[in-house]
């Protein structure tokens, strides 16, 4: 891809047909930690082959979310869901080994941590190919190569002498490429890489998108892709999903949203860029007056409306889920064509 | 690896001349030996002789060389008391002690690192809370005590084990619960905690979401890097069960090297005092090392430094 084409619009063509059936439905997600309600029914859908983009500020729910689809939060979080479908499994009722068998075959992460993400006391190697053996069987050796392979491909130079070394030998950004490599052992349908590039400098950074873009082309992968980076949105983003407090409080299709961002919050975060597919490459959210705020559970209303410019009364009673048309829906009191 | 293990054992010959050091010293500032040896009644002359015979009119240097040169080689001279040489005295017990300390450990570790993964598994729960209070007692309980309660129960009541002697491995049972149960509280509660700061990691979610499986997860991912804290002490209490076994080898009449120290101090017999003290740092430093030595090999990280 080249590393200058902002425009979202070029990327309509590869979009699946809206019929495509999902591979990753969510409806309803809640995720609480006690008294912080920190996912709060979002809602959102990625089909194969498709890229997915969440954005929003730091702590409004997004590894939360991610981690939630994965069964990856920490003991004494509280999951529940209307509807959390992978690949036509319930992933609700799925029992836990069926869960695991699914993890790091049919759907893998990257994590937004890569200094801290591989264990520190065995070789890259094999950590790498324990994930392959795990769910390929086969022998070591055939992993070790599969391994070397997917290093290569990720940018990594002398692969087989990388496989040898440990964590602490390797940079961070090497370290996140070594798991975004390892991510890729088991050619999953559904890789969800949360802040994958943050780690590395600008070149690493497109050399990564360009290759996540190529698995999706050869393999028909889905990435759920999260990031601050609103450069990184405009460009590789078929989808995108806005979060905001524990809502996804606009999705759509890149362009639509691009181009006519109507929940203030997203209108917001799009500020600095007022022209649609002329966002900047490592252009970080616009930055709006204050904080997002812990809301506990049971907090009914606008969560935004504390912040929001347009806040009146009723804003403090639930919002209506308002469509604008072409699968772009947002949540706010405002009716779609408010800000025309 | 070579090189970390070289530098330790330079770091393990310098503490053991410092603790060789320190052992001639103590014989040396405790008084005049010949005096001691010669007992009260003696006169001038028989004091002169014994400091000439025993080569206490040296200079103090010649005499700590030659001390140390001899016990380089394991000659410790002669006990005052037993008219042996100290080599064999402590050769003899030395297997009993070890074989103690060993078993010791044994049941400790076979004890404790379950115990703590257990806890660790089961944070909070009745399960931990359980654990935490077992260890809780065992820190509280005397070895004397449990010795006592495990003799009249396990040995007189229930006639399972003999309560004295070394005659068979029955004989190292009790004394080895015994000896485990004060390392036990300190191994389990180490192992919990880090186990719990492992699985907490960010390495340990990234393990579960390469879907492997909970044995590969706790043993492999997170036991290893919670071992390692684990290792170090476990070499600790080592040391100090051989060096602590003098209760026990006292309480089950166990006559290895515990017992030796405990007879040649209420005896003054200093060589074999001297001796033993050296004998135990010298254990004691040879197990810090292996520890570093296991500890490097565990966790990369120290072998780069
Ligand atoms: N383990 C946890 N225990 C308690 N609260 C948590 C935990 N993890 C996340 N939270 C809370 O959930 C909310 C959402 O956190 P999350 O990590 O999903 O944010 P994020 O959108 O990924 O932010 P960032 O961009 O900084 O990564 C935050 O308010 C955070 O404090
Ligand atoms: S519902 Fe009200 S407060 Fe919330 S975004 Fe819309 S206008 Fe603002
Ligand atoms: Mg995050």
């Amino acid at each position: 891809m080249a590393s200058d084409r902002g425009a979202p619009q070029a990327r309509s063509v590869n979009r699946p047909p809206p019929e495509a059936k999902s591979l990753l439905e969510i409806e309803g997600l809640r995720v609480t930690f006690g008294q912080t309600a920190a996912v709060r029914g979002a809602s959102f859908s990625v089909a194969r082959g498709e890229t997915h983009c969440v954005v929003g500020e730091s702590g409004c729910g997004k590894s939360v979310t991610a981690l939630a689809v994965m069964d990856l939060l920490v003991q004494g979080a509280q999951r529940s869901a209307d509807r959390l479908q992978f690949g036509g499994e319930d992933l609700l009722t799925l029992p836990a080994k069926r869960m695991a068998a699914l993890r790091g075959d049919r759907m893998a992460m990257i994590f937004q941590e890569p200094m801290t993400s591989l264990n520190p006391a065995y070789t890259i190697g094999s950590q790498m190919a324990e994930v392959f053996t795990r769910h390929r069987g086969g022998g070591r050796a055939a992993a070790l190569e599969r391994a070397a392979g997917l290093l290569g491909r990720v940018g990594i130079t002398a692969p087989g002498m990388r496989l040898g070394q440990f964590p602490h030998q390797l940079s961070g950004g090497l370290r996140q490429r070594v798991m975004i490599a390892m991510a890729l052992m088991c050619d999953p349908e559904l890789l969800i890489a949360d802040e994958p590039t943050t780690a590395l400098d600008v070149t690493v950074q497109a050399q990564i998108l360009r290759l996540l873009a190529e698995l999706q082309r050869d393999l028909g992968l889905a990435i759920l892709l999260i990031t601050h980076d609103l450069g990184i949105v405009a460009r590789i983003a078929d989808k995108v999903s806005v979060m905001y407090a524990g809502e996804v409080v606009e999705s759509g299709a890149t362009a639509p949203i691009f181009a006519a961002p109507s929940h203030p919050y997203t209108r917001g975060l799009l500020r600095c860029v007022p022209v649609p597919g002329k966002v900047k490459r490592d252009e970080l959210l616009g930055s709006i007056p204050g904080v997002v705020p812990r809301i506990p559970p049971g907090f009914v209303g606008c969560g935004f409306r504390d912040r929001c410019e347009h806040a009146v009364a009723g804003c403090a009673a639930p919002v209506p889920r308002q469509n604008a048309g072409g699968g772009h829906e947002y949540l706010c009191r405002l009716a779609p064509g408010w800000a025309a | 690896m070579l090189k970390f293990a070289l530098r330790r054992l330079v770091l393990a010959l310098l503490v053991a001349l410092t603790v060789m050091t320190l052992s001639f010293a103590l014989t040396r500032v405790s008084g005049d030996l010949a005096i001691s040896i010669a007992g009260a009644s003696a006169t001038e002359q028989d004091v002169a002789l014994i400091r000439h015979a025993y080569g206490l009119d040296r200079p103090l240097a010649v005499q700590f060389l030659d001390w140390v040169g001899r016990a380089a080689v394991g000659d410790f001279g002669e006990s005052y008391f037993f008219k042996a040489r100290v080599s064999d005295l402590i050769l003899e017990r030395m297997p009993i002690t070890l074989t103690l300390g060993l078993t010791g450990l044994a049941i400790a570790l076979v004890v404790s690192i379950p115990l703590g993964v257990l806890a660790a598994v089961r944070e909070n729960s009745w399960i931990d809370r359980l654990v935490q209070l077992f260890a809780m007692i065992g820190q509280a309980m005397p070895s004397f005590w449990l010795g006592l309660i495990l003799m009249i129960t396990l040995g007189l009541n229930l006639g399972w084990l003999p309560i004295s002697g070394t005659g068979s491995w029955q004989h190292y049972v009790m004394p080895g619960i015994v000896l485990a149960f004060s390392a036990i509280p300190a191994l389990t509660r180490l192992t919990r905690s880090g186990m719990i700061q492992a699985l907490g990691s960010d390495y340990i979610r990234t393990a579960r979401a390469k879907g492997l499986s909970r044995l590969s997860i706790l043993g492999k991912h997170a036991l290893r890097n919670a071992a390692i804290p684990v290792v170090s002490i476990a070499a600790v209490q080592l040391g100090f069960m051989l060096g602590g076994s003098i209760v026990i080898e006292t309480v089950f009449a166990l006559h290895g090297v515990g017992f030796l120290a405990w007879e040649s101090i209420s005896k003054n017999d200093f060589p074999v005092v001297q001796a033993v003290v050296l004998v135990l740092a010298l254990i004691y430093i040879a197990l810090t090392m292996a520890a570093d030595l296991l500890n490097g090999l565990l966790d990369p990280r120290l072998r780069a430094q």
